[in-house]
């Protein structure tokens, strides 16, 4: 593999992590093209994975001429902010201030409460774990209510995907790969109609078509996942 | 700073989180209304209503409009009030990416090793915490040694943001050997740290805001009591 001097721009990832999708989708709003990717087998991490990210090991690491970036929310903050093109983040402090709230909740409660229900494996363990992740859907739903305003503007980041939108992006291909396979609907369209609509915008737009894996992909993946896990258990 | 700014602070006098906001605000020069949180007899209408999600401090009110999340409120604070006072955040991008990242590193994984510490529920959890606290400890130093380059502070020659976001901790970091057993910053393993906290902790701007000590110390013995009571009480 060619040495990192030479090499502008790489990001080390891993293709289910919501974490690095996010990344990729936030490269892709911003319009930074041309870098290269490189698929860690976190199994057996690279060299150069452990020698960029020596405190946690961990992908998404952003490496731009030859300085790595880690930690998703301060690599999409890095990307706003090292290369012109959208804002990602806006450009009034308070907004600014609301974005990185909503992004917090995301990754603090959102997720830890949605995390048992992607584990479960069994109906009764699905029901009730898919009733606990319910509470934060619906502060997330007023919290797109809250971003996009009155006129209803289809993303958090108002007109334009924004820094809560990639934040959740992450997740969204796991989201419904989970409701796929389990029968249901996180965010069911009679429920969080604002959440619906969004995820369905998010997906269709191109930057994040293009940066986020396919949700099929992802139902085998997770399928076989449960699947070898029940059979440990035998 | 512009005329008819109107801030408040709403906080708790043992909280490192409210610390770090109140040092904050005194680095940049900023003047508010602080107000203390009852927080075991109730919480205030201004804070249920300011930060409705967490219902937690500390929250900036600025303006009327609530900032919440100690990070945040220093991120806001630093952008809110560009032209006043000292910058938090270095202004190269690169530069801000390693200290939003020592700072999500101290909010992940040092304070999440003090909480095992303090409060695991068994003497293993606490063990483990322990270890994970002096892992935590020990990668801060290494990160004052590589990046700091033999400055005085994370933030180089002055201080900046992962200062403050560590510089909130400090009280605890002393209180911590006596109120849990969680030992205290050692000169031998940790030598940059320790004296980066005598450093920090004696700066004009830093001094009086500091909690007693002895007090944490009282606060961190009654929540331990509480809760091997509360424990006590239901497994009878």
């Amino acid at each position: 593999m060619a040495a990192a001097a030479g090499v502008e721009l790489r990001l080390l990832g891993e293709w289910l992590s919501p974490y690095c999708i996010r990344v990729k989708q936030a490269l892709a709003v911003k319009g930074v093209a041309g870098y290269e990717y490189v698929e860690e087998d976190l199994e057996h991490k690279s060299e150069l994975l452990l020698s960029s990210n020596p405190v946690h090991g961990k992908v998404p690491v952003l490496i731009h001429r030859g300085a790595p970036v880690c930690e998703s929310l301060v690599i999409v903050q890095y990307v706003d902010e090292a290369w012109a093109g959208p804002a990602i983040l806006p450009s009034d402090p308070y907004e600014r201030s609301r974005a990185r709230f909503w992004a917090a909740y995301i990754d603090d409660k959102f997720f830890p409460s949605w995390e048992p229900f992607f584990k479960s494996k069994t109906a009764e363990d699905r029901a009730e774990t898919f009733k606990n992740a319910i509470p934060a859907v619906e502060t997330l739903e007023k919290a797109l209510t809250e971003c996009s305003s009155s006129e209803g503007k289809p993303f958090f980041g108002g007109d334009s995907i924004g820094y809560v939108d990639v934040a959740l992006g992450g997740y969204l291909a796991w989201i419904k790969a989970v409701d796929e396979v389990a029968g249901t609907s996180l965010f069911d369209e009679a429920k969080f109609p604002r959440l619906a609509a969004w995820a369905e915008r998010f997906a269709a737009a191109d930057a994040v078509r293009d940066a986020s894996p396919a949700v099929e992909d992802i139902v085998v993946f997770y399928k076989k996942m449960q699947a070898a896990e029940t059979g440990a258990e035998h | 700073m512009a005329g008819g700014d109107e801030m408040k602070l709403l906080g708790m006098w043992a909280s490192p989180f409210v610390l770090r906001v109140k040092l904050a605000l005194s680095f940049k020069g900023l003047s508010y209304e602080y107000v203390e949180e009852d927080i075991v007899r109730g919480k205030s209408e201004l804070l249920l209503k300011s930060n409705p999600v967490h219902n937690k401090v500390p929250v900036l009110i600025h303006n009327g409009k609530p900032v919440c999340e100690s990070l945040i409120i220093l991120q806001y604070i630093d952008e809110a009030f560009a032209g006043t006072g000292p910058s938090l955040l270095p202004s190269d991008p690169y530069e801000r990416a390693v200290a939003r990242f020592w700072a999500a590193y101290i909010d992940d994984k040092m304070l999440a090793a003090w909480m095992q510490a303090s409060r695991g529920k068994t003497e293993e959890d606490k063990a483990e915490g322990k270890k994970q606290w002096s892992v935590a400890v020990e990668t801060l130093e290494g990160a004052l040694r590589d990046c700091g380059k033999g400055k005085p502070f994370f933030g180089g020659d002055s201080v900046g943001y992962v200062d403050v976001v560590l510089g909130g901790l400090l009280g605890w970091v002393h209180a911590n050997e006596e109120a849990f057993g969680i030992r205290s910053l050692d000169p031998q393993r940790t030598p940059l740290l320790v004296a980066w906290s005598e450093r920090f902790g004696a700066l004009e701007t830093v001094e009086p805001l500091m909690p007693d000590v002895s007090r944490l110390v009282e606060l961190g013995k009654m929540v331990l009591a509480r809760e091997a009571a509360a424990a006590a009480g239901a497994s009878n």
